[in-house]
């Protein structure tokens, strides 16, 4: 017993630490991207937008620009671990509460699109899989289609279809749930396509096992078995997906947030990105990395705890 | 006498295909005439993509402008027909790229010493803690858009996953018996790298790239979309629905069809790089082998 504590105190240890150096190394490769553009520091900093004299005095002050790269370096390792991203010139604000802003809308965004994704998957995936050649046929066609199209262009369609078109959603932003239907639907198609398939192959899997044999030979229904025993089995590739699907929803983010005209962290990005607002697109680059590293940490410390079977092997 | 026999099965072995994964074969056609458009797209249409009718702006569908027209008069199809050779290209390119660049650094980590091995690895893993499309972006930030350094951005998020993989079969293809043998008999190193090792490292890795192309070919035209890469007069499919925007609401047909005809060439790459996978890995049943 103690010896398996002080082994996942150990591998706790070696996750946290690897994560820490991811970090350092995404801070690490931001610096270098700022001194390596062509231009000036202060030019790469200002971007597009035409400052005084005065403030770009004041950046070379600020980021120590007369002083040797290393101790520039540590200064700008400090200023990020204290949480300071910088300030955009263009957007007369700092990135943090730029990006303070558009989190909101961004979160709501992924979310709904998320859960919507993840209650197509499941049902999809529970009602077709080991089911008769043709359905399953049907449901990996559609999940087929569903991976390939280009996100942007389903949120196109469905603009056209039901904003212009049949005139039921509004066009443009919108507050509230209307607004958030169609972004989200856009979002949850590819992937909640790909979480079906996933879902679908695990499931088939499972019920072929002698557990779930045994459970129909106990007389359990056919629903029984896949709610109750095979589901739990499916959803768990799904988690080591998550981490990826956390990488796509981010894209998937900026598009969707394009084609609806929503406010958010994609268009915030794409916008800087733009108007070569390097500070803006560095914080949201640390920000979605982070989040990511701390996601993908926490997943993996999760894992053994929902699969028990994981536990006797590390 | 061995001759006609084997011709035959090979006929029989033919049809069964057809008849038992009609899939697979659509999806080759299907990608062989989108192959053909981005090489001879004159065989398609008579038109050319930048040739506009001012008198026929906004047409809908009609037997001489089958996808419609553009705001600018400008024949759909034909304009979809040129996209061909600008999607697959930019698809293409990335993954060329990214399997190049990843290839040479799994090489080198995985042969070279333990601090090679140590800052290639850890580079791989920042740019894969980074999410792909705003790492894409970051890069265009400092590169500035456009449809060549659209297609580097692309690669650059590509190119860690080949690395790794790259990395591992080396470790695995360098331990096995045929390359002890190899070393053994005296050969030079550099000779047992390219002769055994590269070619039973890069088979795997060229399945995997051929469905990567679809996805890289989305990735493109989203950030000619997004005005990131490809621009707007570019009959580029990405970016005829970026300049087709303000019009989807009068004119589906702009909206529809470079949209359908992604949608297409994805799905036919996979399932085509799909069949390539599968029959590779032996799971394609006994018939497979034909």
């Amino acid at each position: 017993m103690r010896s398996r504590r002080a082994a996942i105190g150990g591998r706790l240890l070696v996750r946290l630490a690897t994560s820490v150096m991811v970090l350092w190394g995404a801070v690490t490769v931001s610096f270098c991207a700022l001194h390596l553009t062509p231009g000036s520091v202060e030019d790469a900093l200002v971007g597009t937008t035409i400052v005084t004299p005065e403030v770009r005095a004041q950046i070379a002050v600020d980021y120590g620009l007369d002083r040797p790269l290393l101790v520039q370096y540590g200064a700008y390792l400090g200023r990020v671990v204290s949480g300071d991203l910088g300030y955009s010139y263009q957007r007369h604000e700092s990135v943090v509460s730029a990006i303070g802003a558009g989190i909101g809308p961004s979160l709501q965004l992924a979310g709904a699109g998320m859960a919507l994704a993840l209650v197509v998957a499941t049902v999809s995936a529970l009602t077709t899989a080991g089911r008769a050649r043709w359905i399953r046929g049907l449901a990996s066609g559609a999940e087929l289609v569903g991976t390939s199209v280009p996100m942007f262009w389903v949120g196109i369609l469905l603009l056209t279809v039901f904003s212009f078109q049949l005139g039921w959603m509004p066009a443009v932003g919108g507050d509230g749930l209307t607004g958030l239907v169609l972004p989200a639907i856009s979002m949850a198609i590819p992937v909640g396509a790909l979480l079906s398939q996933v879902m679908r192959e695990g499931l088939e899997r499972v019920l072929q096992q002698p557990f779930a044999l045994t459970a129909r030979a106990r007389g359990m229904s056919d629903g029984g078995v896949r709610l109750r025993h095979a589901l739990r089995h499916a959803l768990l590739p799904v988690i080591t997906l998550a981490g990826w699907l956390f990488g796509m929803l981010l894209g998937a983010m900026v598009v969707t947030e394009k084609v609806f005209s929503r406010p958010g962290l994609g268009v915030l990005m794409l916008d800087a990105v733009h108007g070569k607002d390097l500070p803006v697109v560095m914080g949201v680059v640390l920000v979605s990395a982070t989040v990511y590293v701390v996601v993908n940490t926490g997943l993996d410390l999760i894992y053994p705890v929902i699969d028990p079977r994981l536990r006797e092997a590390t | 006498m061995t001759q006609p026999t084997s011709l035959l099965r090979h006929q029989v072995a033919r049809s069964a295909l057809l008849r038992q994964r009609p899939g697979q074969v659509i999806a080759a056609v299907v990608l062989s005439m989108i192959v053909l458009a981005a090489i001879v797209p004159g065989l398609f249409t008579d038109g050319l993509p930048y040739e506009a009718d001012p008198l026929a702006t906004l047409q809908p569908p009609s037997l001489t402008h089958p996808f419609g027209t553009d705001a600018n008069g400008r024949d759909v199809f034909t304009r979809v027909v040129y996209g061909a050779r600008h999607s697959l290209l930019a698809g293409l390119g990335a993954v060329a790229l990214a399997v190049t660049v990843g290839t040479l650094l799994g090489l080198i980590a995985g042969l070279g010493g333990r601090i090679a091995d140590e800052i290639i690895m850890r580079l791989v893993d920042v740019t894969m803690s980074l999410p792909n499309l705003l790492l894409a972006m970051l890069v265009l930030t400092l590169a500035g858009p456009g449809a060549l350094n659209s297609i580097y951005a692309i690669a650059i998020y590509i190119a860690p996953g080949y690395a790794r993989l790259v990395r591992v079969q080396t470790m695995v293809i360098r331990r096995s018996e045929y390359v002890q043998a190899a070393t053994a008999l005296g050969l030079r190193r550099a000779r047992v790298v390219l002769a055994h090792i590269v070619p039973n490292a890069f088979v795997p890795l060229l399945v995997l790239a051929t469905i990567e192309v679809g996805t890289a070919l989305v990735a493109a035209a989203s950030l000619s979309f997004l005005g990131l890469g490809a621009r707007p007069p570019a009959p580029e499919w990405g970016a005829m629905l970026a300049a087709g925007r303000d019009y989807f609401s009068v004119a589906w047909w702009t909206a529809v069809f470079p949209g359908l005809a992604i949608t297409f060439t994805v799905l036919a790459i996979t399932v085509v790089g799909g069949a390539l996978q599968r029959r590779l890995e032996g799971l394609d049943g006994p018939e497979g082998g034909n």
